[in-house]
């Protein structure tokens, strides 16, 4: 254990100097494919979805629509979406939705088997003061940035949560794609129209983590291109 | 009938449609699609089971009627001719026609269910007819018979299904709805009503029931909407 004694002070630090991941990569090729095939898929996803969204823009069985929801009716524009028509929306959604789980089973056998989850994965006593630091950080209200290793508490969090949100993504989408054969899962979510709130709602977390993904990404290039080259090694 | 999906044919099939989506097509996109509308094809009849039923939804559920969305191709409300009888045909010992009352004859069976429109709407009814399976009894089909075609009085709109969701407890030839005899906007005087397939599938202002050995298309099928479309 190289300089073990040094790393007592903050627990966050404690991944960076795991044997585990002495000569890997920061962004092993596994998961940088991972990554660029989600990008893709997630566009592809997102646009088609936007297109089967758009012929019942509602929320809410018909005769008793959401109240709460206060966008009845308004279809999202023409340019955000694919397929070109409901059936073509249809046809890209359920071809590209096997490839993103693939690529997420994938992903998950590497994060689990190679032990990536020690590093990446928000481990609450670990990682949640870390976390609020960081918060505390980007909003000004903290003068200085936690101590990080890998990645500091935040990232941890933001990355583990977008990982548990495109699964129920996948969950509530299987469930509203099959309601009679797939109801034991469809109940899970509250029912039919329920569960399509809630990949509605998974698609905004999603749309919202991209958006300050990119802004950030923006703001520390070299991670963009540990994406790209895979870094350098532990 | 719900077909055998080995691992290999789905593998197959994913290979197939990455193959397909590089060749030298000039459509390569929709050729990919293609190849992924036949894997799904096979997943929608792995996890149809012809036993399972969909959940009776409670009556607080109902959607008032009016509220219940209704839809016909032809450019005005398709009303019966008169005389209308329902025409049954295809490989079966007994074709010929039923009249409506001969229909009402027949075994009644009542279910309030969940509608799933492909346009990702939901809304409630109670149907009331006879399974499509007392009528497959009564002409007596063949053992070939794979499909069952549905045509109608409405601007010739039908629909081929898969015999297994045909004959599912769930799939009626519906002459009521939510306690009255079906109104011409729901497609009187009889229709196909399946709480295990989308609402493109069921054929409203029935005039013909052919069973099938071959499999044919429909409407929107034709069209580009996946022929299977069950829920």
């Amino acid at each position: 254990m190289r300089s073990s004694a040094a790393r007592k002070t903050t627990p966050i630090d404690e991944a960076v100097g795991d044997p585990r991941f002495w000569g890997r990569r920061i962004q092993p090729l596994t998961i940088r494919l991972n990554h660029w095939m989600n990008v893709l898929f997630i566009v592809l996803m997102t646009g088609s979805g936007l297109e089967i969204f758009a012929a019942y823009p509602s929320l809410g069985p018909q005769g008793a629509k959401y109240a709460w929801y206060p966008w009845q009716g308004v279809a999202p524009p023409s340019w955000l979406t694919i397929g070109g028509w409901l059936a073509g929306g249809r046809h890209w959604h359920f071809a590209i939705a096997w490839f993103l789980v693939l690529n997420g089973l994938i992903y998950l056998a590497y994060f689990f088997g190679r032990g990536e989850w020690r590093r990446r994965l928000f481990l609450p006593a670990r990682d949640a003061r870390n976390a609020l630091w960081m918060f505390g950080y980007y909003l000004r209200v903290l003068k200085t940035p936690p101590p990080a290793g890998f990645y500091n508490g935040l990232q941890r969090f933001a990355y583990s949560s977008v990982v548990i949100v495109v699964t129920l993504q996948v969950l509530s989408g299987l469930a509203i794609y099959k309601p009679v054969q797939l109801h034991w899962l469809l109940r899970l979510f509250g029912g039919y129209d329920v569960a399509r709130v809630v990949h509605l709602f998974g698609l905004v977390f999603i749309a919202m983590f991209v958006v300050t993904h990119i802004v950030l990404v923006l703001l520390h290039p070299r991670e963009l291109l540990a994406m790209i080259t895979g870094g350098k090694r532990g | 009938m719900a077909r055998i999906l080995t691992r290999r044919k789905l593998l197959t099939g994913f290979a197939a449609a990455s193959l397909l989506a590089g060749c030298d097509s000039p459509h390569p996109v929709s050729l990919f699609l293609k190849g992924m509308l036949r894997v799904n094809e096979h997943f929608e009849s792995l996890i149809f089971s012809p036993t399972r039923l969909a959940p009776e939804s409670p009556e607080k559920d109902l959607t008032p009627e009016r509220a219940f969305p209704s839809y016909f191709i032809a450019d005005t409300m398709p009303f019966p001719p008169a005389g209308w009888s329902l025409k049954v045909g295809g490989m079966v010992a007994r074709p010929g026609v039923f009249t409506l009352a001969q229909l009402k004859a027949m075994p009644r069976t009542d279910m309030r269910v969940r509608h799933h429109c492909v346009e990702g709407w939901s809304a409630v009814a109670a149907w009331h007819g006879l399974r499509l399976s007392e009528l497959a009894r009564a002409a007596g089909i063949d053992s070939r018979v794979r499909y069952v075609e549905f045509r109608s009085f409405d601007a010739n709109y039908w629909s081929s299904w898969d015999l297994g969701s045909a004959l599912h407890p769930q799939t009626l030839l519906a002459y009521g709805m939510n306690g009255h005899d079906l109104h011409p906007d729901h497609g009187a005087p009889v229709r196909v009503y399946s709480a295990v397939k989308l609402g493109y599938k069921n054929v409203k202002y029935l005039t013909e029931v052919n069973f099938l050995s071959n499999r044919t298309g429909g409407y929107w099928e034709d069209q580009g909407y996946d022929w299977f479309g069950g829920v």
